[in-house]
């Protein structure tokens, strides 16, 4: 821990904000292993986020970092990647910021197929705003604009984003953090779009208000409501009733956007146009 | 003499030129009547030079692009109309708290909302100046032919490197649309300004320590300075610090780079003002129909002057001071139901009678009409 | 070969996750309590403590990466 504390982290900023037991440090722990198992230099790596719980999280990394305005996280990263290519850039975002007023950043970097991480630290609410309930919260689910049991049915942002282009998608756990390292590593290796989205708990807001006890409680949840994707094609429909499926979901190659575009100048200046 | 032939060019295709000549090199747009040809021209221009263009999923995605790309150390600007600047207000904000240089170009046509994509208006003025919420720092302009397109873009990009402060440049859908004889000035004729780069060691960069100006070094993503830039009220550190003494002091140090260097952007033309005893006020496409009413009054022996403000914000209250100390009656014609005219009166008081001259049909206000007013008001 | 785990509790927010998840409960304590490294000599430096701590708090070391 401590080399990666002195290696990655602006330790005169910890301890963070978050509450006890809230899940987003359990991400960001596992984004900075993941950078580290991947070795990217933080000289050229850029991390963005939007607005929210989650998006605090960059003002913890030693890299360059660009705290935004909500939902637009994905559309500032788009600019410095397109402008920059060579950079490095992750997006960390939430489910409110990410599917709620950015759903049309986050369909469109996903369709331009454009070399970003984005990590979704899906706490199923607005936390920072106090508990009102996202596109993310499940149905029938209580939050503070919700009081009477949401009646919203949640999206499923994987596939959203699959089908919107994404070239790596997948779904992890705080509980099962070993697998979520291994998850965002290869979203950023993957040379595309790639979402990975995180189950965390926020007991504060969510946990308290639906009942679902502690962070131990919500973190136990987690590992018997999951079903690893692979292990889910030998399960019945029955079986995999209510079940989150979590593990690599989709990956596939397709030409990144910045390149095509890098192509086109080059091609230009060689016709020295 | 510019050694460049004369050349038939829109106003937005000026625009375009202005940028590239200006160092820009990104843009972020979206399609917008009646500001969609600086986009065209950008995305064939830009590549050629080692720029690059993308077009974003709406205008909130092309300002946020802009400002990311400008974050990497790039030059970047977008260009809309109305409508659009309506939807960019919240992070122009944020170019303005975290300092981060762009430009803006708002063709403006009749609004509200959807209103007259193809006609020319100047219903944006306070837009440009309001439009984003709380007290923040804005540079606007306003040129008035497609050569002076060309010139102020550049001028446009200068300012905002130099205060680091976003700023939107105010066509009108005529200055946009209308070809014009042009010479271009010579590229090595034209004044480019940079951003003051960072110089210290990244372990000692604070990167919103400002300098005498009042105006902080600039490193880029990318450099070894891994920095951090927030939307949240934020110490020199550049980390959150919502206290009210920080936040007094960052809010007050943002208006001063502006306040403090009024020498540096405020641009007036005067027309026949020493002996004038009324002035026309007038900017954009109508101060070009007021110069040839000034003309033709002054003909008519009748004495008449024109104050032609290039920028519009922050707005030049000292030209308009001292011209109202001189002239009995101010006459502000403008396309929209007076706008301008209320910065006018604020700095006038009782010094002059200020009378508005308005169009909001859509129409280029003519030189018969100011002319009218200026017998009228005689 | 002994393993030293070290807890720094300026930021460690007492949520208990790695008392309660620890696969050979070398803590000790509840939710609200700052763990207690009981049974040290259970640990099988698996580090899942470590991975899992919200707060960065936790350090696992052994004799060979002193």
């Amino acid at each position: 821990m401590q080399e990666l504390l002195d290696k990655y982290f602006r330790k005169d900023k910890l301890p963070h904000i978050w509450c006890p037991g809230c899940g987003h440090g359990i991400v960001l722990g596992a984004v900075v292993r993941a950078i580290d198992k991947v070795n990217l230099d933080p000289d050229k790596t850029t991390v963005v986020s939007g607005i929210g719980c989650s998006s605090r999280a960059p003002g913890y990394m030693k890299f360059d970092t660009l705290h935004t305005t909500h939902g637009r996280a994905l559309a500032f990263a788009t600019g410095v990647k397109h402008a920059k290519p060579e950079l490095n850039v992750l997006v960390l975002t939430g489910d409110g910021d990410a599917a709620a007023i950015g759903g049309n950043h986050l369909i469109h970097a996903a369709r331009r197929n454009i070399d970003i991480t984005a990590v979704l630290f899906n706490n199923n609410i607005y936390g920072m705003t106090g508990g009102q309930y996202s596109p993310l919260t499940p149905t029938g689910k209580v939050a503070t604009t919700a009081p009477y049991g949401n009646i919203d049915q949640a999206f499923d942002i994987c596939n959203l984003a699959i089908a919107a282009g994404a070239t790596y998608v997948a779904r992890g756990t705080v509980y099962n953090v070993t697998q979520l390292i291994g998850l965002i590593s290869k979203g950023i290796q993957n040379k595309g779009f790639s979402l990975i989205e995180v189950i965390t708990q926020c007991p504060t807001v969510y946990g308290r208000r639906n009942k679902m006890g502690t962070t131990i409680d919500m973190m136990k949840w987690q590992k018997e409501n999951t079903v690893n994707v692979k292990a889910a094609k030998k399960m019945s429909k029955e079986q995999l009733k209510g079940k989150i499926l979590v593990g690599e979901l989709y990956s596939d190659t397709r030409p990144e956007y910045t390149e095509q575009y890098t192509k086109i100048v080059e091609r230009l200046q060689k016709e020295g146009q | 003499m510019s050694k460049n032939k004369p050349i038939l060019m829109q106003g937005n295709e000026a625009c375009a030129r202005g940028a590239l000549a200006a160092g820009c090199r990104f843009f972020a747009g979206y399609p917008i009547t009646p500001s969609s040809e600086i986009a065209e021209v950008l995305s064939e221009e830009l590549p050629k030079i080692g720029g690059r263009f993308i077009q974003m999923e709406d205008e909130i995605a092309s300002i946020a692009a802009v400002i990311g790309a400008s974050l990497t150390g790039c030059k970047s600007m977008t260009a809309t109309s109305g409508p659009g600047l309506s939807l960019k207000a919240e992070n122009i904000g944020y170019a303005s708290i975290a300092e981060v240089p762009c430009v803006i170009v708002d063709v403006q046509r009749v609004g509200p909302s959807t209103g007259g994509p193809t006609a020319p208006s100047q219903g944006d003025v306070m837009q440009a100046r309001w439009g984003t919420h709380g007290d923040h720092p804005i540079i606007a302009l306003a040129p008035n032919s497609v050569k002076e397109t060309f010139e102020v873009t550049i001028k446009a990009f200068n300012l905002s490197e130099q205060f680091r402060v976003p700023v939107i440049l105010l066509l009108d859908e005529v200055i946009g649309h209308m070809r014009e004889r042009v010479v271009l000035p010579d590229i090595d004729s034209i004044q480019i300004i940079d951003r003051k780069k960072a110089t210290v060691p990244p372990e000692e960069y604070l990167p919103y320590k400002p300098d005498k100006d009042g105006v902080p070094e600039m490193a880029s993503y990318g450099d070894g300075y891994r920095f951090h830039v927030t939307g949240l009220t934020h110490d020199e550190t550049g980390f959150p610090n919502t206290g009210s003494e920080n936040t007094d002091y960052l809010i007050r140090r943002l208006h001063e780079k502006i306040e403090k260097n009024l020498d540096k952007i405020i641009m007036v033309d005067e027309y026949f003002m020493d002996d004038a005893e009324i002035a026309l006020f007038a900017y954009g496409s109508p101060s070009r129909s007021s110069l040839s009413a000034v003309r033709k009054a002054r003909e008519e022996g009748i004495k008449v002057g024109l104050i032609r403000p290039v920028t519009i914000w922050p707005f030049p209250a000292e030209v308009v001071r001292k011209a109202a100390r001189k002239v009995k009656k101010i006459i502000v014609p403008e396309m929209n139901l007076g706008q301008l005219i209320g910065e006018v009166e604020k700095h006038v008081k009782s010094d002059a009678e200020v009378i508005g001259l308005n169009r909001v049909d859509g129409e280029l206000i003519t030189p018969q009409e100011v002319m009218e007013k200026i017998k009228e008001v005689l | 070969m002994t393993v030293k785990i070290t807890i720094n509790k300026a930021w460690c927010k007492k949520c208990g996750i790695c008392v309660a998840f620890c696969p050979k409960h070398v803590f000790d304590g509840n939710p609200g309590f700052h763990p207690k490294v009981a049974r040290p000599e259970d640990c099988i430096k698996c580090k899942l403590c470590e991975l899992r701590c919200p707060d960065f708090a936790i350090e696992v070391r052994s004799d060979e990466n002193e």
